[in-house]
């Protein structure tokens, strides 16, 4: 029926903070940043990994997204840190852990040895849980 | 850039409670993590997520304890010790009040097979069991 995951949001309490962190921290391409008059200056922001085509979209909740009311739920769901994780995959956890923490990165869970591979742990600016995780060789 | 939701601070404590649940942790550090008073900090944490710190602090250690019976075969005592707690036999109680059996009964309940099912930890840890007569449900976002 469907062939891929193309897009995927992500809520984000201020679009330029989570441009900076997403491209300069992380390392995500911008594939899109594009501000539409005729939408009330909705800005589509995507960005994605090298090499893969699978974009996040960094979602504004203000108007005209949703109104203030919604908008002030949502703001607080993020700042409770209650929304999905990301997880995203790296070749070496504890590398890429130090090197965020350079960075002054949130590190909410240092490296850790799973069954499934080294598992850490480390939110956005808005409180978006981000998990980074290293696969364990195939047996 | 907009100013942080008093939730976002209260959230910086919480994950240091989830990253250094192992260590002593004291409310004047996590309350200080959080950037308010430690009378401020206990009564707004308490509104956001539904537990004190100091229960929260707890409902980790006894949700890491469980994993730890779940999927190591450390004994009881090392599980105590592994997560923080001092003593063997005050975790023997609190891990029944909230588990409803002793942490040997728990690990016997489990088949090894368990094991097999590889949820990531951060699911897991989400899914802790609360320390009020085992009331499990999330936090009352209100």
């Amino acid at each position: 029926m469907f062939n891929r995951i193309t897009h995927t949001g992500v809520w984000v309490t201020d679009q330029d903070e989570a441009l900076a962190f997403y491209r300069d921290v992380l390392g995500f391409e911008v594939r899109m940043d594009v501000t539409v008059a005729e939408y009330g200056n909705l800005r589509w922001l995507a960005v994605g990994l090298p090499g893969q085509d699978l974009v996040l979209q960094l979602t504004a909740f203000d108007p005209p997204q949703m109104d203030e009311a919604t908008g002030a739920q949502v703001r607080q769901i993020l700042a409770k840190g209650y929304t999905p994780p990301l997880i995203f995959e790296v070749d070496d956890c504890r590398a890429t852990i130090d090197r965020l923490r350079e960075r002054g990165v949130d590190i909410t869970q240092e490296p850790v040895e799973q069954p499934y591979g080294i598992d850490a742990g480390i939110r956005d600016p808005s409180g978006n849980s981000i998990r980074i995780t290293q696969p364990a060789p195939a047996a | 850039m907009i100013a942080d939701h008093p939730d976002r601070n209260l959230l910086r404590a919480k994950d240091l409670i989830d990253a250094r649940y192992a260590d002593p942790l004291d409310t004047a550090a996590l309350a200080a993590r959080a950037c308010c008073s430690e009378a401020h900090f206990i009564r707004t944490f308490k509104r956001a997520f539904g537990e004190t710190p100091h229960q929260y602090l707890l409902t980790r250690r006894l949700e890491r304890a469980a994993a730890l019976l779940r999927g190591t075969d450390y004994n009881v005592a090392e599980v105590c010790f592994n997560v923080g707690l001092a003593s063997v036999g005050s975790f023997t109680s609190s891990f029944r009040r909230v588990y409803g059996m002793t942490p040997t009964a728990y690990r016997a309940a489990f088949p090894p097979a368990a094991r097999m099912a590889h949820v990531p930890t951060c699911v897991v840890m989400a899914h802790a069991k609360r320390r009020r007569n085992g009331e499990d449900t999330a936090a009352d976002a209100t």
